[in-house]
């Protein structure tokens, strides 16, 4: 109450009240209200005006930070933007206390918002306020007492360092190299995190001289979850250095992660192999890291293995040229061959998601003669999600060999695929049949495909039916209107006379679908009488679904069929019984005259009956 | 916001046949669950050395026995495949039956532990324990829900372990030889493994650490620290460490046994890691060891009763009820040893938050605030300080007996407002009145 009449209102200048509102509900008792304010934080420093702002609300919100960490968190992101706020980069250092404090709060998201903003604002201060307000901060936080005030300096070193003198920039080499031997393993593990990144903004020399032995330290620290992101710090090192002391001062380090003996480096290493590859460079990919990616690919847990399955293509990819196919056929293609009957599912899967990009690195014999077996085998896998990750990238192999070679063993596949007990599997095997349909070519399709495509229509789950209508307008779109009326159209309307009034909704569905690229005459030739017949179905939900239907494919009618078919029988419904096929028709009615008062429709659908009685009213 | 992968596996792409629905593939996992894993153990000793039987140490002549057991020490390091169960049975056996004879022994006869016997069982215990736990088979491991994957060697684990814990409680033992083995990295590694996802290996790992505490004074602070450590990561990194139950049990036991005054870094544990410990997740499998070490503070100075209920307060759940309820249970066992002096102190917005409870609309919740009316020391207290709770609560009791819609609830407000009413019918009879009165003002508004 105080720092409210203090700050603002007490002396009757009305314009303010808003503001002493806002001010009114930093206080309040409710997080929710205090949120609130905190998040309008800019417009009460802009009422206030940038010296108030300096001078007494920030003296308050520094003297808030007890608060939950909801509100902190809100407070620390606002804070990031505030310089202008506070009077520009001449004022911007005022902004440092409350940041500070949130820098040090027990809870990681405030804290990383915090040192996000105290990143951001860094840039904004001269090289001069950097020395004499931003570092003494990064330095008060590295020699906290308690490991979070030490875990946000690691975040702001690198920031800095750029800016400032070389005395200072020596303090703040040492105040890294403290933290990253700090004994608490969080500070150990946010120093580790930002090695990478401060071994960018350092010079070469003292790369070479400072960061390489931390690196070494962290990389073989007690705690796995340390040596872990020096692994990741491993690849911006090696960028930095200049090739030939690469293997001298990173590579006896890197060797060592490759063959830890906790999975979960090993892992990382696995996970980080496309970029230590670019950052090392062919050479040494050649005599050390395909070895040691053999030896992923063999590793005794299958997170491991999975996490190298993964990176097969890009490896491959990213070899030497003059060696690529040799390195493969001779080290890689074996150990592959062994993935694809792997024990766990999870490894076999992150294999079929790469494999076939395999094919246009090998070319066209090599494929036909290595990787279709293993291709076909991977077709026939017992998990769905395998079978699945093969047929989703067909298109790769394609390119090279055709997919002829692969259709007798894909029919049984898909065929398999499609009647899976779970709807899931089933759908998407759905969503890759326009893919299908496009490798395949039009003749394969109506013979092998269309039978399964007709069948998903009345599969008795409802989003397989959605799906599978879906489906049928993006293979219209492939193979063309003529196409539709000869094979899908009749079929899709013929089961307008189903006993099953899910089915005969099926049809509305499908043609609601398909009108508009099927075109004016089909929809007004054959697929307008049975939606019109449809009207007299017994079944309410049908009745609506065609004053749906005939509002939807209104547009795609001419201006005569509209008048003397569409009309009549939407005024019919229009006296329905039932509420629900009145309400739809009326809709449709009031939409079907102009284009326009449709797109007032959409707008409104939202708004709920009222607002559409209202608007039918005014509408021409 | 954590800073590294605690469970690897989310690092996978997405299986397609997921991606369509993001519901968890319960059904699948259950499927291929396992029983048991294997241990991580990187590099299987790929040239298996062929044990073969020794001599049993009961018919050792004196002078051959600590030779014996040491070479049996030596034998017990050859680990095996536990997941080829039908793999190399002879040698398991052997190295089963060396096992029993040495726990036998270290239990039973005197004397056997002579000091150049130490490293043998240190490096023996470590060969065989320490190991990099394997991923969980189950990243969605739920330890409520789900049963926990076992360890495969158990049947040799289960008794390096027994081993161990002989060894530590033997009369013969000597905290001052240990001490050159059992030193703060061995300790790191113990507690690195209480992440074991098999309940049986952290009961033993429970019981061999608070050995080692009471035994080697000079582990005690680097134990706590590393716990701490340990705490903080689970609570501010990876949310993820199946021991945290079976950690807090130790601490009890060693909060019991810290000097008073208090030094600064118990509090500090107090306050930064316990307190927080309770915004976890998966507080449940924990709360009861937790409430405890609670309670054990505040019996040992109950200055610190003010930190721990408007911690408790400034965590308390928002919209997970189960947590409710274990948070007033807490707040009860609290209550139960509170100062009346330091009752005093958080008494306001104690009750505004036992208020609030009341009016939950899930009964659970409501029905265990007011099952502190049935706690007689509680209500001594209450009756004390009746001018400053009953108007902080009538309000809401009286609405509250009218509105809820569970009759076990109504009925229970009755007994607390007719307690209210015998204990100060002065006051009582005000608030209703002008309870009554508001409630006028309001309909006429």
């Amino acid at each position: 109450m105080q720092h409210k009449s203090k700050m603002a209102g007490a002396d009757g200048d009305d314009s303010l009240y808003p503001i002493a509102v806002l001010i009114d509900e930093l206080r309040n008792e409710d997080v929710q209200l205090r949120l609130n304010s905190i998040k309008k934080l800019s417009t009460i420093a802009l009422a206030l005006g940038v010296e108030r702002t300096r001078t007494e609300l920030l003296p308050f919100l520094t003297d808030t930070i007890y608060d939950e960490d909801e509100v902190l968190l809100a407070l620390a992101e606002q804070l990031g933007n505030f310089t202008m706020l506070v009077g520009g980069p001449e004022y911007v250092h005022c902004l440092l206390p409350p940041l500070e404090s949130l820098a040090t709060v027990e809870e990681t998201v405030v804290r990383d918002k915090a040192v996000e903003s105290l990143r951001k604002i860094s840039q904004e201060h001269s090289p001069v306020d950097l020395e004499v307000h931003f570092e003494p901060l990064v330095k008060r936080l590295a020699s906290g007492d308690w490991f979070t005030s030490r875990t946000s300096a690691c975040g702001l070193f690198s920031v800095c360092y750029p800016r400032v003198s070389s005395t200072v920039k020596a303090e703040i080499r040492q105040h890294f190299r403290t933290l990253c031997s700090d004994d608490t393993p969080m500070v150990r593990r946010a120093a580790a995190s930002k090695l990478g990144e401060f071994a960018k903004v350092l010079e070469l020399d003292y790369v070479k001289s400072d960061i390489i032995s931390l690196f070494t330290a962290l990389a073989s620290d007690e705690q796995d979850s340390v040596r872990l992101l020096a692994v990741e710090a491993c690849v911006s090192i090696a960028t930095l250095l200049p090739q030939e002391d690469l293997e001298t001062l990173v590579m006896p380090t890197l060797r060592q992660a490759a063959e830890d003996k906790s999975w979960r480096v090993r892992y990382m290493v696995a996970d980080k192999f496309s970029e230590l590859q670019k950052a090392v460079g062919p050479e040494i990919t050649k005599n050390d890291l395909v070895p040691a990616f053999q030896n992923l690919l063999k590793d005794c847990e299958a997170e491991v293995r999975a996490a190298a399955a993964n990176k097969v293509k890009e490896f491959c990819e990213n070899l030497p040229e003059d060696s690529r196919e040799t390195i493969i056929m001779t080290h890689i293609l074996p150990c592959v061959k062994e993935l694809v009957s792997d024990t766990n599912q999870h490894v076999k899967s992150a294999l079929a998601s790469v494999i076939m990009g395999l094919s246009t690195i090998l070319g066209k014999d090599n494929t036909v003669e290595h990787l279709l077996p293993l291709f076909l085998a991977q077709l026939k896998d017992e998990c769905p999600e395998v079978r699945l990750n093969i047929i989703s990238n067909l298109d790769c192999v394609n390119e090279v060999i055709g997919i002829r070679q692969l259709s007798q063993s894909l029919l049984p596949a898909i065929v398999e695929l499609a009647e899976d007990a779970k709807w899931r599997v089933r759908l998407a095997i759905i969503e890759y049949m326009p893919l299908l349909a496009g490798q395949l070519g039009v003749e394969f399709f109506d013979e092998k495909l269309n039978t399964l495509c007709m069948a998903w229509l009345i599969d008795h789950v409802y989003a397989i039916r959605e799906a599978a209508t879906c489906n049928l307008m993006k293979l219209v779109e492939k193979f063309g209107a003529e196409w539709a009326q000869n094979t899908i159209v009749p079929k899709v309307l013929g089961m307008a006379n189903d006993p099953n009034y899910l089915h005969r909704m099926t049809t509305l569905f499908c043609i609601n679908a398909l009108s508009e690229v099927c075109g004016q005459d089909i929809t007004t030739k054959q697929m307008l009488p049975v939606v019109l017949k449809m009207s007299n179905d017994q079944v309410a939900n049908v009745r609506f679904n065609v004053a749906k239907s005939l509002q939807k494919i209104g547009p795609v009618l001419d201006s005569n069929a509209l008048q003397t078919e569409v009309k009549p029988v939407l005024e019919k419904l229009d006296t329905d019984t039932d509420m629900d096929v009145k309400y739809f028709a009326q809709e449709a009615i009031s939409g079907k005259y102009t284009t326009l008062s449709i797109f007032f429709l959409y707008e409104v659908a939202s708004l709920g009956p009222l607002h559409l009685v209202i608007l039918i009213h005014f509408s021409p | 916001t954590s800073i590294l992968p605690s469970s690897p596996t989310t690092g996978f792409s997405v299986p397609s046949a997921e991606k369509v629905d993001g519901f968890p593939r319960r059904s699948m996992r259950r499927a291929r669950q396992r029983r048991s894993h294997s241990s991580s153990q990187f590099r299987y000793q790929s040239s298996q050395v062929e044990l073969t039987p020794l001599p049993l140490l009961k018919d050792a002549p004196v002078a051959e026995l600590h030779n014996l057991f040491c070479k049996k020490l030596q034998q017990c390091c050859v680990l095996f495949d536990f997941l080829d169960c039908v793999a190399d049975l002879k040698g398991k056996e052997i190295k089963r039956a060396a096992l029993n004879e040495l726990v036998e022994s270290v239990a039973t006869s005197r004397g056997v532990l002579i000091e150049p016997l130490y490293p043998e069982a240190i490096k023996m215990i470590s060969v065989n324990i320490f190991r990099t736990l394997p991923p969980s088979e189950n990243p969605e491991f739920d330890p409520e829900e789900d049963e926990p994957t076992l360890e495969a060697s158990w049947p040799h684990l289960q008794l390096v372990y027994e081993f161990f814990l002989r060894f530590l409680e033997s009369p013969d033992f000597q905290p001052s030889m240990a001490k050159r083995y059992v030193d703060q990295k061995f300790v790191l590694q113990l507690l690195e493994l209480f992440d074991s996802e098999d309940p049986r290996e952290r009961e033993y790992l429970k019981t061999i650490l608070h050995r080692v505490y009471g035994k080697l004074l000079g582990l005690r602070a680097y134990i706590r620290k590393q716990i701490n450590n340990i705490f903080l990561r689970f609570i501010y990194e990876t949310e993820h460490f199946n021991g945290v139950a079976e950690l807090l049990e130790i601490l009890g036991s060693i909060i019991n046994g810290f000097a008073l005054p208090l030094k600064s870094e118990h509090k500090q544990f107090l306050v930064r890691v316990l307190i927080p410990l309770h915004t976890a997740k998966s507080l449940s499998i924990f709360h009861a060891q937790l409430a405890y070490c609670v309670v054990q503070f505040m019996e040992k100075d109950a200055t610190v009763t003010e930190y721990i209920i408007r911690g408790l307060l400034k965590y308390w759940p928002k919209t997970c009820t189960q947590k409710e309820v274990m948070f007033l249970g807490e707040i009860e066992e609290i209550l139960d040893v509170i100062e009346p002096s330091q009752f005093i102190r958080v008494q306001e917005p104690l009750f505004k938050q036992i208020t609030a409870c009341i009016s939950s609309p899930h009964f659970q919740v409501a029905e265990r605030a007011l099952y502190f009316w049935n706690n007689e020391y509680i209500l001594s207290l209450i009756e004390e300080n009746s001018q400053v709770i009953l108007p902080l609560v009538f309000t809401t009791l009286y609405r509250v007996s009218k509105e809820h819609w569970n009759q076990t609830i109504v009925s229970l407000i009755y007994n607390v407002l007719k307690t209210f009413m015998e204990m100060n019918s002065k006051l009582f009879d005000d608030l209703t009145a002008s309870y009554k009165v508001d409630k006028q003002n309001d309909s006429v508004l």
